[in-house]
């Protein structure tokens, strides 16, 4: 198979009334998500655009799913925008992007007509009568390597970049995590992280891949962890995928002493690094099911290496990112771009089939991360360059040691700390500042000189940054430290904000 | 009470927590505000706020925490 729809529609054939997807208002079977996708679908075909970007904003529920859907349908490919998001970021998004129309429904169409000239809501698309001719002509002039979405992650110099994703990237991705973690016809997932983020892509397309049911959880049950656990019960979740920071919720505040996860029986995370503490409690409550640590970025579609949890671990010992996924290969390279073999540590790279086709509209990015492997001058080859330093424990597992540059992961959200600063700078009172990040507190510091106080500032920057690259921490200084090159000395004031 | 409003602009600064009324329902405080929060009160003022005190109603205005606060130390 060749495009993802295919996937839909086989699974549709095998289990028509079966519920493929459900959120806390409404639940849909596989035949209805295809008909509404459809639906979707020919509505768009009238753009008569194919592979041109389409932005969905919308909120996490069932019905986005079938307008991603029904962007493929129409030839084109999706960008899932987070309605939450400050609105500057988004029109910065769009200056990138320049999506042809904007899906939208009712409770955001003020908000998404002042964004764009072409807006289509969800509610009069579902009146569209489906064209199947049109759309088979469609389905017939794509190929696999075609765009399948776009996902928007932090720019270092305040610019997001659209990671740009094709179906061939998600079926072989998807297959390698349905075939690894036994995805099949009886899980029923419970979905955790927001579709503008790469590890919902897992969730989703292994779903549809394996004829399974996805839950999207509500976010608002995290805060109050009983009724997140009644909920999980009530619809018999038993696989979930989410970042450490949602499991460490359950973990510190020891939810499951409280209640049982009575279906629960595989638990995988990615997204930022799992305290061993808390995995701990979590393998102590479930002692049966399967853990898993993956690690990758966006830009290969979500994954790269992981490692099933096969031994036990002191609450001080770190967990490895284990090994390469299946038809994916990484490898480590040193400063001089030479292969690392021994214990060392180099740049995690990555090549195969999971590698993203490169940023939207942002030549100069893609250039710098998607590269020729140069460990192969003989023909053209693409690697990419994570970012991450990483090195072999003695078992041959791979563990992740740090970043290379300025990104960090907060909440399991990628944030550079570059966008932070180019928000806040771009404040009128502020006259310089810097934002660190405190690992062993899990805290975002700014540090900064000008005629502003907190209030002032945060106030300023909710409008340009999105909740989750929100300073934890804010530090006035009369002057900016600087080490000998004239830098803001980052370094120094990592280890003496607090004085 | 006034440490209870250092706690809270420690964990998040720039809010005005004396006025806000609505702190769950406008999205001020997120779900790992509200655990990490949990977890500094009950170090700090030698509580133990299980999840069955973590409702809305506990955590929507600091004076519902100063409530909460208050009651499991007369409890405790």
């Amino acid at each position: 198979m060749k495009n993802i729809l295919e996937y839909l529609e086989f699974s549709a054939q095998n289990h028509f009334d079966k519920i493929a997807f459900s959120d806390e208002y409404h639940e849909m079977t596989y035949g209805q998500c295809i008909e509404c996708s459809k639906k979707v679908g020919t509505q768009l075909l009238e753009l008569n655009t194919k592979r041109k970007p389409i932005a969905v904003l919308m909120d996490k529920n069932v019905e986005s799913l079938t307008c991603f859907f029904g962007v493929v349908y129409s030839g084109n490919f999706y960008v899932v925008i987070d309605s939450l998001m400050p609105r500057d970021r988004i029109e910065t998004i769009f200056e990138t992007l320049q999506p042809v129309a904007l899906i939208s429904d009712e409770s955001h169409k003020e908000l998404s007509q002042s964004l764009h000239d072409n807006v289509y809501l969800y509610e009069n698309m579902m009146n569209c009568e489906i064209d199947e001719k049109k759309l088979m002509i469609v389905r017939q002039s794509m190929i696999d390597t075609d765009p399948l979405y776009a996902l928007f992650t932090s720019g270092s110099t305040g610019v997001p970049k659209g990671a740009v994703v094709s179906h061939r990237n998600v079926i072989n991705y998807a297959s390698w995590y349905k075939e690894t973690f036994d995805i099949n016809e009886m899980t029923q997932f419970g979905s955790q992280t927001p579709f503008y983020f790469s590890m919902s892509v897992s969730d989703v397309y292994s779903t549809i891949i394996a004829g399974a049911t996805l839950h999207i959880i509500p976010k608002k049950l995290f805060t109050f962890p009983i009724q997140l656990i009644e909920y999980m019960n009530k619809k018999k979740i038993n696989t979930i995928y989410w970042v450490p920071s949602a499991l460490c919720i359950v973990a510190n505040l020891k939810v499951l002493n409280y209640a049982d996860l009575k279906y629960v029986d595989k638990v995988l995370f990615a997204g930022e690094v799992m305290p061993t503490k808390q995995l701990n409690y979590w393998i102590d409550k479930l002692p049966n099911a399967m853990f898993a640590n993956l690690f990758g970025p966006t830009e290969t579609t979500d994954i790269c290496t992981y490692y099933i949890v096969d031994r036990q671990f002191e609450d001080d010992e770190v967990l490895p990112i284990g090994k390469a996924c299946q038809n994916c290969d990484v490898f480590l390279l040193d400063e001089n771009n030479q292969e690392v073999l021994d214990d060392r540590e180099g740049e995690l790279c990555v090549r195969g089939s999971f590698l993203a086709l490169g940023y939207y509209n942002n030549e100069e990015k893609t250039k710098e991360a998607f590269v020729q492997n140069p460990l192969n001058t003989s023909y053209p080859e693409m690697i990419y360059r994570t970012g991450d330093l990483v090195k072999y424990n003695e078992r041959g597992e791979l563990v992740y040691i740090t970043r290379k540059d300025f990104q960090i992961k907060h909440m399991g959200y990628r944030i550079e700390l570059g966008e932070i600063e180019a928000a806040v700078n771009s404040l009128e009172k502020i006259q310089n500042c810097a934002v660190i990040y405190d690992e062993i507190k899990d805290k975002i510091v700014l540090i900064y000189t000008g005629k502003i106080d907190d209030k002032g500032i945060m106030d300023g920057i909710s409008h340009k940054i999105p909740h989750y690259m929100y300073p934890n921490v804010i530090v006035k200084k009369k002057v900016m430290p600087y080490n000998q090159n004239g830098k803001i000395d980052r370094k120094w004031l990592k280890s003496h904000y607090e004085e | 009470m006034e440490e209870l409003l250092d706690i809270l602009s420690g964990l998040k600064p720039g809010v005005d927590f004396k006025n806000e009324k609505n702190l769950i329902e406008d999205h001020i405080l997120d779900s790992l505000d509200v655990m990490n929060l949990t977890v500094e009160l009950n170090d700090e003022f030698d509580i133990e706020i299980t999840p069955l005190d973590i409702l809305p109603e506990n955590f929507q205005s600091v004076d519902a925490m100063y409530a909460l606060i208050t009651r499991l130390q007369d409890e405790g």
